[in-house]
């Protein structure tokens, strides 16, 4: 008897224990308070100061979680027991997000600033007509190179990185969809594509370039561009223009052949409870200042046109991050694939990996 | 009547370690065991396990792996006995160990960053084969480095048990197998050795299992040119979303574990057990 009632006494204990560490966690992520904004966000993904202005202006504080993938984010925020509000998902994440009933509406009636944003990124095939999501950040897949290795010029098109130039000397960003994407985009082949056999004559072709590769890393490619550990990279314009902004010899190419455009919007999860709030962020972040600032802060593309005019010319005319419409007309938006496919484009990433 | 109270008070202190065992180590792995019968689509199958056994790359990962845990563990013995033997001669054994132990102290991370730092382009290793006339060599990414990185991480694990059973060790064995005529190296390999066995195999232990799904060092090390299983994992859990096949791999990892634990003690209770004593 005595034992019974000492184990009910320990797993009573148990579940306070976690009972009170639930609700410390559900403090923590900011359900409580009443003013508040849960912004779940890419680390580093806003100038901090906007944040101070947007309470000083409306007195909404505002809690930022970080996130470092598309698939973390789905995940936490499938399994609940989070309040955010807003949430910044890249294209093909949205749509998956939508198929999963993750998303809310927006309101348009609420919003003040859609009109600011360029023609060209809103209503596309992921969203259509936004009826989810506002344009936050975009950006591109592309070719990072060193001028003391490297000619300028002479790195133009996906092909170039198979030149035996660079032997041991290309560094990769370690993500599937992309790597295998720029293999496909130099064969001309849609970004897309599904079918088995052109995605095996994809991976073939990788195989022959792993003699030019000497690592293929995640966020420490930053770093090593810059402390000049490799003459050439393979990495989104985002950490390209932070690279650029570490060492003046670096340069990033968008080859024109085609390569990935990809765009990061702000959505409601299903998990929001500051409706309030949550539109009063999105139109403050619509207004063109606030826009510029950020785009200034953070270094990638803004789809906000009237922010885009405010920029210093030096940036606005930067071909590299503001591609022309040239360019921009190859560019492939990555559409939401099965997870049998996800399966695919990972298993010959793997077997590329692994040749040697 | 007092007896059995004490008794049962003695089985209370239990509960919070049984608690804990079941939630933290018996039902994750039960867990794990359920998952990797089910496919991307929920359905109860054994093909994770066809799949994993059929494929050439799962199979190549596993060699890969097993490899490197070996060479990673055989490194580590290498350096490890022979520190353990000459600790032991030290006059304060108890300081040098505890500096052997203090880089435990230190995160993980930490460290592999810090050998990002050293092994680079412009890092000391290299400036120091500029200075003796050899030039900068490609010291990162390289299975070399890999493999040198993995074994100071894991030297104080290995280090520990060797000297435990080389302390224990009684020197009058040693002084016996002199006065009898052995050599230095007859008296090392057929009697400090062999006594100290126990203390090499649960250093094997200790070292060769976490290497085995080493994942994260394989990408800021060795630049994701060396792939084991650890690396398939993590992808099938964030990336494909297939936790099924993750989980297979995982159970397989936990199989070969187990194997290493049954071979490493199944030859204890042969060779002379209560030797040491």
């Amino acid at each position: 008897m005595k034992k019974l009632i000492s184990v009910l006494v320990a797993l009573f204990a148990v579940c306070g224990l976690l009972a009170f560490g639930a609700h410390h966690l559900q403090a923590s992520t900011g359900s409580t308070g009443k003013k508040v904004l849960n912004l779940y966000t890419w680390g580093d993904y806003i100038d901090p100061s906007l944040l101070t202005k947007f309470q000083k202006e409306t007195g909404y504080h505002v809690n930022v979680e970080t996130f470092d993938s598309n698939e973390a984010m789905f995940t936490k925020i499938k399994q609940g027991g989070t309040s955010y509000d807003l949430t910044v998902p890249s294209d093909y994440m949205i749509e998956k997000m939508k198929a999963a009933k993750l998303l809310l509406p927006l309101d348009k009636s609420k919003l003040t600033g859609m009109k600011n944003y360029d023609p060209r990124f809103l209503n596309l095939a992921f969203d259509k007509h936004n009826q989810y999501s506002v344009p936050y950040f975009w950006g591109t897949l592309g070719i990072i190179y060193n001028d003391k290795y490297v000619q300028p010029g002479s790195i133009q098109h996906w092909n170039d990185l198979w030149s035996k130039k660079y032997k041991n000397n290309i560094m990769l960003v370690d993500s599937a969809r992309d790597i295998m994407g720029f293999s496909l985009a130099s064969m001309g082949k849609s970004m897309n594509t599904t079918d088995p056999a052109t995605l095996t004559v994809a991976r073939n072709k990788l195989n022959r370039l792993s003699p030019n590769v000497k690592a293929v890393v995640a966020d420490e490619i930053k770093m090593y561009m810059i402390q000049n550990e490799a003459a050439v990279a393979v990495d989104w314009s985002g950490e390209a223009s932070e690279m650029l902004a570490g060492n003046s010899h670096l340069h990033y190419v968008v080859p024109s052949e085609g390569s990935n455009l990809w765009f990061d919007n702000l959505v409601i999860p299903k998990t929001a409870k500051h409706f309030k709030a949550i539109y009063a962020f999105l139109n403050f972040m619509s207004e063109p200042k606030n826009a510029a600032q950020n785009a200034e802060y953070i270094g990638y593309a803004t789809p906000n046109k009237k922010a885009e005019a405010l920029l210093p010319k030096a940036i606005r005319t930067d071909k590299q991050f503001y591609p022309d419409n040239k360019t921009l007309s190859h560019l492939q938006i990555y559409s939401n694939l099965s997870p049998e496919n996800v399966g695919l484009y990972n298993d010959l990433y793997l077997e590329f990996k692994m040749h040697h | 009547m007092q007896r059995k109270q004490r008794l049962s008070r003695n089985t209370a202190y239990f509960v919070p370690y049984i608690l804990w065992i079941l939630l933290f180590v018996i039902a994750p792995v039960l867990l794990l065991i359920y998952q990797s019968f089910f496919n991307i689509d929920g359905q109860f199958t054994f093909d994770n396990y066809v799949t994993y056994f059929s494929s050439s790359t799962y199979l190549m990962m596993t060699v890969n792996s097993v490899w490197y845990a070996f060479l990673i563990t055989l490194a580590t013995l290498l350096i490890s006995y022979p520190t353990a033997y000459l600790l032991n001669e030290t006059k304060h054994p108890q300081l040098w160990l505890l500096l052997i132990i203090m880089p435990t102290w230190i995160n993980l991370l930490l460290k592999a960053y810090a050998f990002i730092g050293i092994f680079s382009q412009a890092g000391i290793a290299n400036q120091f084969l500029s200075f003796i006339g050899i030039g900068p060599k490609q010291l990162l990414f390289t299975n070399f480095s890999f493999v040198f990185v993995a074994a100071y991480i894991q030297i104080p694990f290995m280090v520990l048990p060797i000297y435990n059973s080389i302390s224990e060790l009684k020197p009058s064995y040693v002084n016996a197998s002199r006065d009898l005529g052995a050599t230095n190296w007859q008296t090392f390999s057929r009697v400090i050795f062999p006594l100290t066995m126990p203390g090499v195999k649960a250093g094997i232990q200790a070292v060769f299992i976490p290497s085995l799904s080493l994942f994260m060092l394989t990408r800021l090390i060795g630049g994701n040119k060396v792939i084991t299983l650890g690396t398939a994992i993590e992808e099938h859990f964030l990336t494909t979303m297939n936790w099924g096949m993750g989980s297979t791999i995982g159970v397989v990892l936990i199989i070969a574990m187990v194997i290493i634990m049954w071979l490493t003690n199944g030859n204890k209770r042969r060779s002379g057990k209560g030797l040491t004593k």
